[in-house]
């Protein structure tokens, strides 16, 4: 087991020190294609020299290390309970060396016992697959942004949002406008069309764990994805709200069935402080590759 | 850029206009949630701590303990500001600030008691934890420490060169009230 914990907070510790390259690369191409010396330009320099500086201390991206969200896939067999209670002893280790802050809070009595561990905390999604391979991805998404989800039910009269794929666009598009630059924008958005209020939210995360490169391969939501982007970053909310051309890094769209008389969007933010990471594990816990 | 050092008098603070990117150094002290809703409620400052021409911090900073029992900063980027809306305007009336440091801007009665008393919102950069962090070039004090746990105490900085950008003025600008007007009439346009 000690094998699997040294891999577990060896994820923790890369996932809140380094921002992925697909992200960084964004962002940098973001920067070039601000005004010189505007504001959004001055914020993206920050950002960039934040990035490198992280990752060469080997301390958190961001001071607000958030929920620690855990996405394990595992053959069948594997021993769910073992890794549950190894993670989360990687979390306490980990939330000791520094990589995580101390960001776990008892919702009754207030307290923060220091540990990131408790009902809850963290979050283990399990996925059995017919594969011999463990893969683990991990994703620290800061409260600032959590905060500005939001899930909407159609029809909306206020936002004349109707139950059709023009509604969705309505919808997503006034989660960017009232996002501002309060969840640290540039951000990604994951959405979910569809599913229960639960599943929404839950399936819109996942799009989080796509590349910020890679095409929805389902046309009618690659076209949405590409018309939220392209739409967002003309309103001029600009980095941290400041104004200017990049609103959003990137726009993932699922799917997933709903009842009837329900019809959800549900819209989750990821701050540039992007931070995923995942691995591969032997049948040992020790790290094969890298995934992002 | 502007240099913005302590005392954070009220003449040096109601010169400061919306856009201005300033350079602050001094001593400053975090504060988020926990601590706005306890002096909303009346409580009481700790001994020793005075806001009064000072800068609040809207941040929860990792903190670690050194070896010699003395404190580091080592990531320390702003909190979303607009939770202490309820709240801000009375801290500001009631202790004398002069600053609030935080991220993603605050609302009209933020920006009336910064009018009415002379402060101004100075918007860092969010997740910049560690550019931030550097600034911090000493941990004086740590306060509420046990009874609101690390991310949520008083935290008194000494910062020097802490990078921010004024959103909000003493003269009743908001940069963030153009931004959502202009994005809103944008938006519009595109639906």
């Amino acid at each position: 087991m000690s094998q699997l914990l040294d891999s577990l907070v060896e994820l923790i510790r890369r996932t809140s020190a380094e921002i992925p390259d697909d992200i960084h690369r964004a962002i940098l191409a973001s920067l070039e294609n601000e005004k010189k010396s505007s504001l959004a330009a001055n914020a993206f320099k920050i950002i960039d020299q934040n990035i490198a500086l992280a990752k060469n201390k080997s301390q958190p991206v961001c001071q607000d290390t958030g929920s620690i969200l855990f996405y394990v896939d595992v053959p069948v067999g594997y021993d769910q309970i073992a890794f549950a209670e190894t993670a989360r002893e990687a979390v306490t280790l980990a939330t000791k060396k520094g990589y995580l802050r101390q960001n776990s809070v008892d919702s009754l009595t207030g307290k923060n016992d220091g540990t990131n561990v408790g009902p809850g905390a963290p979050s283990l999604h399990f996925h059995q697959h017919r594969s011999p391979e463990i893969s683990v991805k991990l994703a620290l998404k800061g409260g600032g942004c959590e905060n500005v989800g939001a899930q909407y039910s159609l029809p909306d009269d206020a936002l004349h949002a109707n139950r059709d794929f023009d509604g969705c666009r309505k919808a997503i598009l006034d989660a960017v406008l009232q996002a501002q630059g309060k969840g640290c924008g540039p951000g990604v958005l994951g959405v979910c069309i569809g599913g229960d209020r639960a599943t929404g939210y839950e399936l819109s995360k996942t799009q989080f764990l796509r590349r910020l490169d890679d095409r929805n391969p389902e046309p009618k939501l690659d076209a949405l994805e590409q018309d939220i982007l392209k739409t967002a970053n003309e309103l001029g909310i600009g980095p941290m709200g400041f104004g200017g051309k990049t609103t959003l890094l990137g726009v993932k769209i699922c799917a997933a069935n709903r009842v009837p008389a329900s019809y959800f969007v549900s819209v989750s933010y990821m701050c540039w402080a992007f931070r995923r990471q995942g691995v591969t594990l032997d049948a040992e816990g020790k790290i094969g590759k890298w995934l992002y | 850029m502007i240099k913005l050092s302590f005392p954070f008098t009220e003449e040096k603070v109601r010169a400061l206009k919306v856009g201005d990117e300033v350079l602050i150094s001094g001593v400053i002290h975090t504060g988020r949630d926990a601590v706005h809703k306890y002096l909303h409620e009346g409580g009481a400052l700790p001994p020793g701590v005075s806001l009064r021409d000072g800068i609040l911090y809207h941040c929860g900073p990792v903190v670690m303990n050194q070896a010699d029992g003395s404190w580091k900063a080592t990531a320390a980027g702003p909190t979303t500001s607009i939770r202490e809306e309820p709240y801000q305007w009375q801290v500001i009336r009631d202790h004398g600030l002069r600053g609030v440091i935080g991220k993603g801007g605050m609302g009209d009665k933020t920006l009336a008691a910064c009018r009415e008393h002379g402060c101004v919102y100075l918007h860092a950069i969010g997740g910049a934890a560690q550019v931030l962090a550097e600034c911090i070039k000493k941990v004086r004090n740590v306060y509420f420490y046990e009874q609101f746990g690390a991310p949520e105490a008083i935290w008194e900085f000494e910062v020097e060169d802490f990078p921010a950008v004024v959103t909000m003025d003493a003269h009743g600008n908001s940069l963030h009230a153009e931004v959502f007007a202009k994005s809103q009439a944008a938006l519009a346009a595109r639906l």
